[in-house]
């Protein structure tokens, strides 16, 4: 220990967010693969932060990230004490050279712990769950969503998605659904239902008729950060570029969406020098590359609408091709992920005869 | 970790004596391979639903006495026709090999985990 002065409140509460946001995920993956057991991994993460809020006003680590994990695996040394299987699943633990407790562990730097997060997120999106449960999974594992934030942004109570969350975790358990990113043989089928998720995410933070909050922001970043991660993973995959592309030119336009008044301002009416330039450019690189590829699925059709306004300076320039761009939509429309059913009386505006709004205008 | 692959088909639909020698015959051949593979436990195919009898546990009540009536079960029109009990290492195999399943049209299979009985304690347990 080698405190001079115990840091400020408040620069324990932004190191403690900072690490929440920055690490959760990664923190998580790995120590799923180590215990063998999500649920157990994320009770032993959750242990570790709580144990940081008083351990860090006293000490603030160098390496916060090292500092949790070491905490979350002792924690879950204790908790499995206390479930009696300890000789059965210890070997697990000290299975990637990291071994159990001591101190000089701490010395571990972010730089050296793996990052797995897709296997996570592959685990969250699986097949086997449904839509609405790998949603809300892959916001609170991978994302590091609170509980009550997710359930906020789906409009119900924090119970209901307390219990949605606790299900599928059940579920992966019992059902042995395996912790491990797919095989090349496996990943088309399995990437599309993660970019289906993804996609979910981001409308979920678009949507124009729940306003510009704060979680909604987060929703659409959260999105858009996992969907780099994946196209970091599948570089070669249209779908995947052009998916992030899409979310890159709708979030350009965030400035320009709603009003002083926080109403929504249409496509044809916003101030397109408010536009995100440097986004939007991101966005046309992306789906260069994509076309690149040669195969047109939904999102690089969908990408292809959005950057169409996005190069337009006005809204009258846009070209719509023959009969304005009907069958280019239409066939965008019919092969879009749907939302789960929603529960009565939310959010209903942004969802047209049960299928999600194609953002284009 | 064991799962079994239940096969559920409409017993309504129709076949004819070509079909089934069909189906029998690829069943054959996939129950061979997942032999081979080493990850079959056991399996069967199973006469009609209405070739069930059904015995009820009243469900309160001094009675101890089961009731015996005519099956199947539940009255659904997909019924099940068929099992695998394999053992493989996640969900994904197991799903694999149900994707690799011979199945009449309008068919599905549903692959549930078994439950693992626990662990014996050590000492008397408790």
């Amino acid at each position: 220990m080698t405190t001079q002065h115990p840091p400020a409140e408040t620069t324990v509460r932004a190191a403690l967010d900072s690490a929440h946001r920055r690490d959760w995920g990664r923190l998580l993956a790995l120590l799923t693969r180590q215990l063998g057991s999500l649920d157990l991994a994320e009770n032993s993460l959750q242990d570790a932060f709580m144990l940081a809020v008083e351990a860090w006003r006293s000490d603030l680590p160098d390496q916060p990230a090292a500092w949790l994990l070491t905490a979350a695996r002792r924690r879950a040394i204790d908790r499995l004490r206390r479930e009696r299987v300890l000789r059965a699943k210890l070997p697990l633990l000290s299975d990637s050279s990291a071994e159990v407790a001591g101190p000089e562990q701490e010395e571990e730097s972010m730089s050296t712990i793996p990052d797995l997060r897709l296997g996570l997120l592959f685990t969250c999106c699986h097949p086997s769950l449904a839509l609405e449960a790998r949603v809300a999974l892959t916001l609170r594992c991978v994302g590091g969503l609170s509980t009550a934030e997710i359930a906020r942004a789906f409009l119900v109570s924090e119970p209901t998605m307390a219990a949605r969350i606790t299900r599928a975790k059940k579920k992966i358990a019992a059902a042995g659904v395996p912790f491990r990113e797919p095989t090349d043989a496996e990943l088309p089928d399995r990437l599309h239902g993660v970019l289906a998720v993804l996609y979910l995410v981001f409308n979920e933070g678009y949507a124009a008729s729940r306003g510009d909050a704060p979680i909604r922001r987060e929703l659409r970043e959260e999105a858009i950060r996992l969907a780099r991660v994946l196209a970091g993973l599948a570089p070669d995959e249209p779908e995947s570029l052009s998916l992030l592309a899409l979310m890159l030119m709708q979030h350009s336009r965030r400035e320009a969406r709603f009003d002083a008044a926080g109403h929504i301002v249409l496509l044809p009416d916003q101030d397109r020098g408010l536009w995100d330039r440097s986004a939007v450019a991101e966005a046309l690189s992306l789906l260069r590359r994509a076309a690149g590829y040669g195969r047109a699925g939904v999102y690089p059709l969908q990408a292809a609408i959005a950057a169409e306004h996005s190069m337009r300076a006005t809204a009258t320039d846009t070209d719509w091709g023959d009969d304005r761009g009907a069958v280019f939509r239409a066939r965008v429309a019919h092969q879009l992920p749907r939302r789960p059913a929603q529960p009565r009386g939310s959010g209903r505006r942004a969802c047209r005869g049960g299928r999600w709004t194609v953002h284009c205008g | 970790m064991e799962y079994v692959l239940l096969i559920y088909s409409d017993e309504t639909a129709p076949s004819s004596p070509e079909l089934d020698q069909e189906m029998w015959a690829a069943h054959g051949a996939y129950g061979q391979m997942l032999e081979e593979h080493g990850v079959v436990r056991g399996g069967a195919a199973l006469h009609p639903g209405a070739t069930a009898t059904v015995l009820h546990r009243p469900a309160a009540g001094g009675a101890t006495e089961r009731l015996v009536t005519d099956g199947p079960f539940t009255e659904t029109k997909e019924q099940l026709g068929g099992f695998y009990l394999l053992d493989c290492a996640d969900l994904d195999k197991a799903l694999e090999y149900a994707r690799q399943m011979p199945l009449r049209p309008g068919s599905a299979v549903e692959v549930r985990p078994l439950i693992s009985p626990p662990a014996p304690e050590e000492g008397s347990g408790g």
